[in-house]
């Protein structure tokens, strides 16, 4: 998507992740800003489902035609689906990085690092300065 | 910081700016992978007026070109132009280079940003004893890559100028101005590199825009040389590798007694510890500059000096030099892409075919 957007109704880390919670598991993913800096994403590196996540922790990596980059736990948990479908369609990422560029399902061990994570609001606001 | 004269256009065009060699550069402006797309089907250009010029001039001239430049200089015509490499003493590569031939006793370089400083010393030193000039011309030019296969036609109907043929070059006015158009370039596809006055650069280069020409930055310059295997100075070469083990034989006449060329003559007949060999990579992951290549029981057998993410191979390809008994196409190795073992299988040359 062309637009800078950034959905009121995720949480957000300051190393540009976002966080969709959903009680005790939550859906992860990189924003509209993460994915604009690193440009045409045509590799991504999941985690094994099962492998355990710790906040602020890289657990991925994302890769443009030149560059690679970490991509940092928002939170902590266990993953326990990745999104398959970037094996192929990695541009996904750039394209819907709130939808269909999901990067893993996990399930949260510490729910409530949650209330530490940006708002939107937030989050823009730290992009602004 | 230095700014060529196209870089408002840059800016306007929205485009990424990175540091490069002391200049501000496009590196991209929508995406390498449609630029790059764009100069393989139809046509894109690129500024690359951070590119050096020195003019040679003088009775001198071709004897001392002979002495600096590893090619043998005096096959070329008037209007001709020939790779080299500039090698020190002992046969490493200073920088690679094209030299055209303006006239008997003229001719023109066209030095790596990177290099141009340390190349003008080098043939300042070199030239004391010739009958020479060696004049430092870089701000005389702006500099415009167009290539791809509708390169040729576009250029000839926007700017109604001659062409000329591959590796020559024609002196004649763009833009009312004196200019230099050459038959060459570093994509692997068909074009021109075009060395205008740099008061013409910003209507000419919005003119091949406005022809439809794609707008082509760093990144997209870099995927395309790396597919037909051009080496990049800085990567593939340095001072400390000589043109042999670079796969630059070549443009290499030792015959003529270069600088260098006796460390040039004993490396081709002994043979070099390591090659420079062009490789893709098996499956999933991309190689990056550094990376360690590993032999079958995981030994360390070479290094990445350029990878990336190939968008017409769309795999991760790149170039390696590895020891020359594993340099060969189809040989198994490994690339430590930071720390994952990827498999990965040694190529021939170039890793890219264009499109007849």
């Amino acid at each position: 998507m062309a637009e800078a957007t950034y959905p009121e109704d995720l949480r957000y880390h300051d190393q540009h992740d976002w966080v969709r919670v959903e009680g005790d598991s939550a859906t992860f993913g990189i924003t509209w800003y993460a994915q604009d800096t690193l440009g045409e994403v045509v590799f991504f590196e999941p985690p094994e489902p099962g492998t355990t996540l710790s906040k602020d922790q890289p657990y991925a990596e994302v890769e443009s035609v030149k560059a690679v980059s970490d991509v940092i736990a928002p939170m902590s948990g266990e993953v326990t689906e990745v999104n398959d479908a970037l094996t192929d369609s990695p541009e996904r990422i750039n394209e819907d990085p709130y939808g269909e560029g999901w990067l893993v399902k996990v399930t949260l061990s510490h729910p409530e690092e949650a209330e530490a994570l940006l708002s939107a609001a937030e989050y823009q606001k730290l992009l602004d300065r | 910081m230095r700014r060529t004269p196209l870089f408002e256009q840059h800016a306007e065009l929205g485009a990424k700016i990175v540091p490069f060699a002391g200049w501000e550069m496009p590196v991209l402006y929508e995406g390498i992978k449609e630029e790059h797309a764009a100069v393989r089907t139809h046509v894109g250009v690129f500024d690359v007026s951070h590119m050096g010029e020195v003019e040679v001039e003088g009775p001198g001239a071709l004897e001392f070109l002979q002495l600096v430049l590893s090619n043998d200089v005096a096959k070329v015509a008037v209007g001709g132009a020939q790779y080299s490499c500039l090698c020190n003493e002992s046969g490493g590569v200073i920088d690679d280079l094209f030299a055209y031939r303006l006239g008997t006793d003229r001719f023109l370089i066209v030095t790596n940003a990177a290099n141009h400083e340390t190349d003008l010393q080098w043939l300042g030193r070199w030239s004391r004893e010739y009958d020479v000039a060696v004049r430092d011309v870089a701000d005389r030019y702006a500099m415009l890559a167009v290539q791809g296969p509708h390169a040729r036609e576009v250029v000839a109907a926007t700017l109604e100028i001659d062409l000329p043929e591959r590796f020559h070059v024609i002196a004649q006015n763009v833009g009312r101005r004196p200019a230099l158009i050459c038959g060459t370039g570093y994509t692997g596809e068909d074009g021109v590199e075009m060395l205008i006055d740099p008061e013409v650069s910003v209507p000419i280069f919005k003119e091949l825009l406005l022809a439809g020409v794609v707008p082509c930055g760093l990144g997209a310059r870099d995927t395309l040389r790396l597919e037909v295997c051009y080496p990049l100075h800085g990567h593939e070469l340095t001072p400390e590798r000589n043109p042999i083990e670079a796969e630059l034989g070549w443009c290499c006449k030792e015959a003529t007694g270069f600088l260098g060329s006796p460390a040039v003559a004993s490396a081709r007949a002994e043979g070099t510890a390591e090659r420079l060999a062009p490789f893709t990579i098996e499956g999933a992951g991309i190689p990056r500059d550094g990376n360690p290549v590993l032999g079958e029981r995981g030994e360390h057998v070479g290094v990445v000096t350029s990878g990336t993410f190939a968008p017409s191979l769309e795999l991760g390809a790149g170039m390696a030099y590895v020891r020359s008994d594993l340099a060969e196409p189809d040989t198994a190795v490994e690339i430590d892409v930071r720390g994952k073992h990827r498999a990965a299988r040694i190529a021939s040359r170039p890793l890219y075919r264009k499109r007849s």
